[in-house]
């Protein structure tokens, strides 16, 4: 099995609608996870099933036994996150800020603090009309984790069986996330867009990814916008031996599409005339690699 | 007062927003706008003026190997696994400390002291006589904003008027940043990925207790979807900016649209009167 | 000598894990004695700093050689700290298959 993800350094390039676009046009059985775990949308384009739906427990939380404290204050002392509230003379803790370091578990003369689990997300495994799909939503305000890819991760490979093809959607940004995701793939798909800010976060994204040996191809969305800038991303490019393979117009059918929840190949315009060019490079590239 | 600028998704436009929004009011009164997207500052694009830097720093372990057995208690205590301990070496993975202080509790030699170590730095730019700008920015590599996030909080700390740009998301460094704010407004894109997220941010704002209203960036006049859902979750929808190739190409050019375009910078006036009529502060 | 394989199950038949720090198990083997013990791997399925945790119990086992698929930053850093030599197993064999590339001499060496 071909294994593929799509990254971009850059929130809002365009990552998931190409996606959702590869997912259309790549021949033969497929499965696909969404490691945008921050803000999964991949199924907002597919017409899912949730078939199964699972507890995620990242990082434990401190919890203080009432019964137990004997309010020495010991615990908000030592607490560098400013997690233990003292309210209505009592200590308790903020899980928002809690980072669960266990520090008051230490300092504890009482025996009253102890880590617990908490649930900070859910898993779904999803079937939908291109494969199936594994997903997961992180509650707000819990930290991002590479954990939870992982997890989203392992729950496609149990299934992926003899499919051709995974394609994986990846959270923006160059930290542990993007390194969970990009581990165990052959090829990534960097998605960018012609502004300086897009150019900035390319150059992050590919020193990130040249260290897991990945085949590494690039996109450019919206390229017509400031052409300027898209050749300076093709220099870019070319200087660091990194294959351009899309350059995809601004096109008002993409938004029109993305509210019809379909992919926009499923339309006859100038983006999805790009699109599929695009994967026919890559395809032909993967087989190769 | 302190007006938080957020959205749930990247890419809405949201710093654009904020640089135009904190310039538009510097026309009328003082204002300090404060960058705490520190993962990738990009406000201080729009604007050019001479700065000054502070670091930002978080403790660290500094291991004395004189005294310490190797024990490994330290690693063990660990929760982020920052420290590997070999038969007569420490490994010390700075990007991993959350600097809980933990290792230096547990040590049974007294081993372990503590030093700063530089993660990041605040700038401080005074862009004009009425609006400076202050911007946190997270060293490469680093793996923990919220320091820096605080950090330039604090630089802003009494002031009037202060405008504070969220990273998007809604993980901890957004909580950090709208936390102890009078007012959150919420960037959002009219397609279902941009109210997806939307969802997301209202619901942080709901639980953390703060009035919160909507401006919908890049319009292109089909919104339904988005106003329906304000309309349900309670949240007036203050402001649509359409859709616009110069509104765009001017942005990325690192322009702002409001001086270009003067209505504009009279609209953002407007929406800043509003927001203290809300929350019943003077402008 | 003692080597640590990553596996996704706790046999020698299991097939190698290509995770180094998430690798459900540890088969550590003795070239000796050409015993086989798995372990669990309890940082498996830890919020964080899985590599360094995971180098720790290789450390703690005395092991000098790994095999696996791919390691993350941190992993390397301590691992090469240890002076633990790493190969590369090839996609898809068993435990017992790398260890039979290793004497051989088939594996590629990534640290």
């Amino acid at each position: 099995m071909k294994k593929i993800a799509v990254i971009s350094g850059k929130g809002g390039t365009g990552k998931t609608m190409i996606t959702g676009a590869l997912a259309t046009l790549a021949k033969g059985d497929l499965v696909f996870a969404d490691c945008d775990v921050d803000a999964a949308n991949l199924e907002l384009l597919f017409e899912h099933e949730i078939e199964t739906t699972e507890a995620y427990r990242g990082m434990q939380v401190a919890d203080i036994d009432q019964d137990l404290c004997i309010q020495c204050g010991n615990c908000e002392e030592y607490c560098r996150f400013g997690a233990i509230e003292y309210r209505d003379e009592r200590f308790y803790v903020d899980p928002v800020k809690c980072e669960g370091c266990a520090v008051c578990t230490l300092v504890c003369p009482a025996d009253a603090t102890a880590m617990k689990d908490r649930e900070s997300g859910k898993i779904f495994y999803s079937r939908t009309d291109r494969g199936p799909l594994a997903h997961a939503r992180l509650d707000p305000g819990s930290g991002t984790s590479g954990l939870l890819v992982s997890e989203v991760k392992k729950r496609v490979n149990e299934r992926a069986g003899n499919r051709d093809l995974l394609i994986t959607d990846g959270p923006p940004g160059i930290g542990c996330p993007l390194i969970a995701t990009v581990t165990g793939m052959d090829a990534v798909l960097i998605v960018t867009e012609p502004s300086t800010s897009g150019l900035h976060d390319l150059g992050r994204v590919v020193k990130v990814a040249r260290n897991f040996g990945v085949d590494i191809f690039v996109a450019i969305n919206k390229y017509n916008l400031e052409e300027s800038v898209a050749a300076r991303i093709e220099k870019y490019c070319e200087d660091e031996g990194i294959p351009v393979v899309g350059r995809i117009p601004f096109d008002p059918m993409v938004i029109e599409a993305i509210r019809n929840r379909t992919p926009v190949t499923a339309y006859d315009c100038p983006a999805a005339d790009a699109l599929r060019e695009m994967w026919e490079t890559l395809a032909s590239r993967l087989e190769r690699g | 007062m302190k007006i938080v600028v957020a959205s749930g998704k990247g890419g809405t436009g949201k710093s654009t927003f904020s640089a135009n929004f904190a310039w538009s009011i510097s026309r009328g009164r003082d204002v300090v706008l404060v960058d705490c997207d520190v993962e990738e500052p990009n406000l201080h694009l729009f604007f050019s003026a001479g700065k000054s830097e502070s670091g930002v720093t978080m403790p660290i372990p500094v291991f004395d190997t004189g005294k310490c057995d190797f024990c490994g208690k330290c690693g063990e205590f660990c929760r982020y696994g920052a420290i590997a301990v070999l038969p007569e070496k420490i490994m010390f993975f700075d990007d991993l400390c959350h600097s809980c202080g933990g290792c230096r509790i547990i040590c049974p030699k007294e081993a372990i002291s503590e030093t700063e170590r530089v993660i990041g730095k605040v700038w401080d730019a005074p862009v004009d006589e009425h609006l400076r700008l202050i911007t946190g920015v997270l060293d490469e590599g680093e793996p923990n904003g919220i320091p820096v996030i605080k950090a330039a909080k604090e630089a802003a700390e009494g002031n009037d008027l202060v405008i504070y740009d969220a990273s998007p998301g809604t993980a901890c460094p957004v909580i950090e940043t709208i936390e102890g704010s009078d007012y959150v407004v919420l960037v959002t894109e009219s397609t279902p990925f941009g109210l997806h997220d939307l969802r997301l941010a209202a619901e942080v704002v709901r639980k953390l207790c703060i009035p919160a209203g909507v401006v919908i960036n890049r319009s292109d006049g089909e919104d339904d979807e988005t106003e329906a859902f304000c309309r349900e979750a309670g949240l007036d929808i203050h402001m649509k900016i359409p859709f616009d190739r110069e509104i765009a190409r001017l942005q990325s050019r690192g322009d702002l649209f409001s001086v270009a375009m003067p209505e504009w910078q009279e609209r953002f006036f407007e929406l800043f009167e509003d927001i203290c009529i809300r929350t019943g502060g003077a402008p | 000598m003692k080597m640590c394989i990553t596996a996704k199950g706790d046999t020698p038949d299991a097939q190698v894990e290509e995770r180094f720090g998430r690798a459900p198990f540890f088969i550590f083997h003795e070239s000796e004695q050409d015993t086989y013990t798995a372990e669990t791997n309890v940082f498996a399925d830890a919020a964080g700093g899985v590599g360094p945790r995971s180098a720790q119990v290789l450390i703690d086992h005395g092991a000098t050689v790994l095999i696996t698929g791919q390691l993350g930053g941190n992993a390397r850093r301590a691992l090469e700290g240890a002076g633990i030599e790493v190969y590369q197993a090839v996609t898809g064999s068993t435990v017992r298959e790398a260890v039979t590339a290793y004497r051989e001499n088939r594996l590629n060496r990534i640290l």
